[in-house]
């Protein structure tokens, strides 16, 4: 679509105008405009087709589209949820309490991912015959079995095996692991933490100037800048002398095993470990394959060019091959960003509450299955488009500064 | 120059697109109406009853994970007491109790089959609400279970539900068990945690693993799973179902609201299988009654001459319902009478050994009772 419009810039020059014009029917600008209409005509068309055949079925069953019914009480409890929720709440609570849960298990998988696949992807070219083929298998074992084989895999065999909460491994106390979930160590802003705040701006203040010293330092003498090393001893030296004056900034939460469970402290539960642990093994594998082919079509001589300067192998790979390859790695990376924001909804499989899990419950105690399904393929389709809006954003970013430097 | 030529083409495109759009929108209006009238005609000439006719099967949406209700104990047939009430149903109407097409759904999607023409009548124990019979559009029939949600435990973990603070509770999702339990353990001041599967082997999975504590669902179904639990796992010796009852949970079988004729007809045969309970008449009896029904109430269940007191002449009694008049004698020597099937899937002969509780007739102290036939 976006290169129709340069494209048609030459055509429309005051020299061009004055030329003859050919007959409408032959003429590229009539047909292009003609087919554009064509288009939208018949896609409106579709689509009110598709409405009023929704409409009509619900009509000849007695109802009527409506949304109104989010604003009942939705009556079902959910484990878990990062927005408040309580079952005497309406059910459009419920349902973003699926969505954000659903994101949450979608934006974790993908850092995730993303950190995993780049390391499988620069281990399949390692110099290392064992790294090389180890990451080869991964890669074979989880791009050719099915998702949902891996997600039940991962929930069943791996970590409802893990022991049973009587009898609850636990690392010194301070964190626990059985099948009802991890607990680890929270920690929490204190009653003073907002005066901390202030140091930690003041720090983060400090930090930028020296930054900027140690570079200018750095282009004029051309000594080394070390300016990560020192803003960063910088800052954490500050923030700790705030900590220490503060008094009452952080505290540490640490979890306690109780009669089913745990209390308190950060828990992770064996529904949300295991739709996670899935994706992400998962899509990096794939993530990984992208890396290798991006990293592959890196031309040669710039990784000769980097070994005649003297930079070293990790060098080589941080400073010049891996920026020009994620020129290439980006838009197909992006592809595997929304396959697994979009297999999330696999979650139904393990008993986790996301936005599918919520949903169906939703149409079956309160019926509305074709507008709460609406709402459910928007969200999907919403959060998709973002995930593409932000992952362009970035292209953009990498594609200029790879030109200039 | 380009920028107002781009903007002038899209003015265009935009303008025929709402052009085309008021020009369907006439033809729709149009069609919508002639839609409206082949949808009352084909109301007025086939109805879904007269299709199942025509088509020579019943096609029933059920259950093939229950114990007891419909399940497959491996031979690949799908068995139980709600499998029984399909083909009563196939019986009455085809007069075959084999012309049954039986059409395995989960709990989420059943309303939703139902509504897209899936299969014709859900017989998947589930439970009458008010929001099914409305918003979901569902025309229930007479109750042919009684059943009540209920919890089930590890023997020894717990003795009573009032126990079980801080919890982990399995369920499976689009059940009213869902609900109910939120309710239960809220009114009673008990925290917990559901843990909702889509099916009950994934359930059952998680359960013996001990990721939850308890199992909720209704009493029968906790009964049929129990009584199948795996040897290695305890069998059903090794878990308890309490007493409390959580929830009222009235399964019936049910269609499609604008199908009312089969709603009718299929109505009147859970009703005479109670009824031909209460009136004595068996699978091992009905043809001999059949011959010499009197001309009572049995009679007019079997669709035998009734003397009408005042015209003095007698006439089998036509109920109205589009099916054969004497179709309980057939229905009955298929599947017995309600109780027949009750103690034959779920009741005395059966794993389950449920007791009638309230399931007995009115007249045994129970609440099942019939509609008359006359």
């Amino acid at each position: 679509m976006s290169e129709t419009g340069p494209s048609s810039a030459p055509l429309t020059d005051g020299e061009l105008k004055e030329a003859a014009r050919p007959s409408p029917w032959r003429d590229v600008r009539v047909l292009r405009a003609a087919g554009q209409v064509l288009f939208v005509v018949i896609l409106v068309v579709i689509a009110r087709e598709m409405y009023l055949n929704a409409t009509f079925a619900i009509g000849s069953a007695g109802r009527e589209l409506s949304y109104t019914y989010l604003d009942s009480r939705a009556g079902f409890a959910i484990k878990e949820h990062i927005v408040g929720y309580s079952s005497n709440q309406p059910l459009y609570k419920a349902f973003l309490v699926g969505a954000t849960n659903a994101m949450l298990v979608g934006a974790a998988g993908i850092v995730m991912a993303t950190v995993l696949g780049v390391l499988i992807g620069v281990a399949r070219l390692s110099p290392n015959w064992m790294v090389r083929k180890i990451a080869l298998v991964y890669v074979e074992v989880f791009r050719n079995t099915p998702l949902l084989v891996q997600v039940i895999f991962w929930y069943v065999a791996v970590i409802l095996a893990i022991p049973r909460i009587e009898d609850s491994v636990s690392v010194f106390g301070l964190a626990f692991v059985s099948n009802r979930g991890a607990a680890l160590p929270a920690i929490r802003s204190g009653a003073d933490f907002g005066t901390w705040s202030l140091f930690a701006l003041a720090a983060l203040l400090v930090a930028a100037i020296v930054w900027r010293w140690r570079t200018r330092v750095h282009e004029r003498t051309g000594g080394p800048h070390y300016r990560w090393l020192s803003s960063l001893a910088v800052m954490a030296v500050l923030a700790a002398a705030g900590y220490v004056i503060v008094g009452d900034a952080f505290k540490v939460e640490v979890p306690e095993l109780i009669a089913h469970g745990y209390s308190g402290g950060l828990q992770m539960s064996p529904e949300f470990a295991g739709i996670l642990v899935a994706l992400v093994f998962y899509t990096a594998a794939f993530i990984g394959e992208i890396v290798r082919g991006s990293i592959l079509a890196v031309s040669k001589g710039q990784k000769e060019a980097a070994q005649a300067l003297g930079l070293s192998p990790g060098q080589q790979l941080r400073l010049v091959v891996l920026p020009q390859a994620m020129r290439t790695a980006i838009p197909p990376i992006n592809n595997q960003y929304l396959n697994l924001w979009k297999n999330t909804s696999l979650a139904f499989a393990v008993g986790f509450p996301d936005l599918i899990n919520i949903s169906t419950t939703m149409v079956n105690q309160a019926g509305h299955a074709l507008e709460t399904f609406s709402l459910v393929v928007g969200t999907y389709l919403g959060t998709s488009l973002l995930i593409s809006f932000g992952m362009n954003i970035v292209n953009r970013a990498v594609a200029l500064r790879g030109g200039t430097a | 120059m380009h920028s107002l030529a781009a903007k002038k083409t899209l003015a265009l495109v935009f303008a025929l697109a709402v052009v085309a759009m008021a020009c369907t929108r006439e033809e729709e209006g149009g069609g919508g109406g002639t839609q409206g009238e082949t949808q009352a005609a084909q109301g007025d000439e086939t109805t879904l009853l007269d299709e199942i006719k025509e088509r020579g099967t019943l096609r029933c949406g059920v259950n093939n994970t229950v114990p007891g209700f419909g399940f497959d104990p491996g031979t690949g047939e799908i068995e139980g007491f709600d499998i029984d009430f399909c083909r009563a149903f196939a019986t009455a109407i085809l007069g075959d109790s084999e012309a049954i097409d039986l059409v395995p759904i989960d709990a989420d999607n059943r309303f939703i089959a139902l509504q897209n023409g899936d299969y014709d009548v859900l017989v998947r124990n589930t439970t009458w609400t008010t929001s099914r019979d409305g918003a979901e559009g569902v025309a229930f029939m007479h109750v042919n279970f009684y059943d009540g949600q209920a919890l089930m435990v590890r023997k020894g973990d717990f003795s009573s539900i009032d126990e079980m603070d801080g919890t982990n509770i399995c369920v499976t999702t689009g059940t009213t068990t869902e609900l109910n339990l939120a309710d239960y353990f809220g009114a009673r001041d008990l925290d917990f945690e559901p843990i909702a599967f889509e099916e009950n082997p994934q359930l059952q999975r998680a359960f013996i693993s001990g990721r939850c504590d308890g199992w909720t669902s209704d009493r029968s179904q906790l009964a049929g799973i129990r009584s199948q639990w795996p040897e290695e796992e305890g069998g059903p010796e090794s878990l308890v179902i309490f007493d409390e009852v959580i929830s009222k949970e009235p399964l019936a079988p049910g269609v499609l609201d604008t199908e009312i004729e089969l709603h009718d007809a299929l109505d009147a045969v859970v009703n005479g299988l109670i009824l031909a309970e209460e009136l004595g008449v068996t699978s091992s009896n009905v043809e001999d009654t059949a011959e010499d029904p009197g001309e009572g109430p049995v009679a007019a269940l079997l669709g035998a001459p009734v003397l009408d007191p005042e015209t003095g002449e007698s006439a089998p009694l036509d109920s109205g319902l589009g099916i054969a008049n004497d179709f309980m004698i057939d229905v009955i020597s298929a599947v017995g009478n309600y109780g027949e099937i009750f103690d034959r899937h779920v009741g005395s002969s059966s794993d389950l050994e449920l007791e009638r509780g309230i399931n007995a007739l009115w007249t045994d102290g129970g609440i099942q009772y019939a509609i008359p036939f006359r």
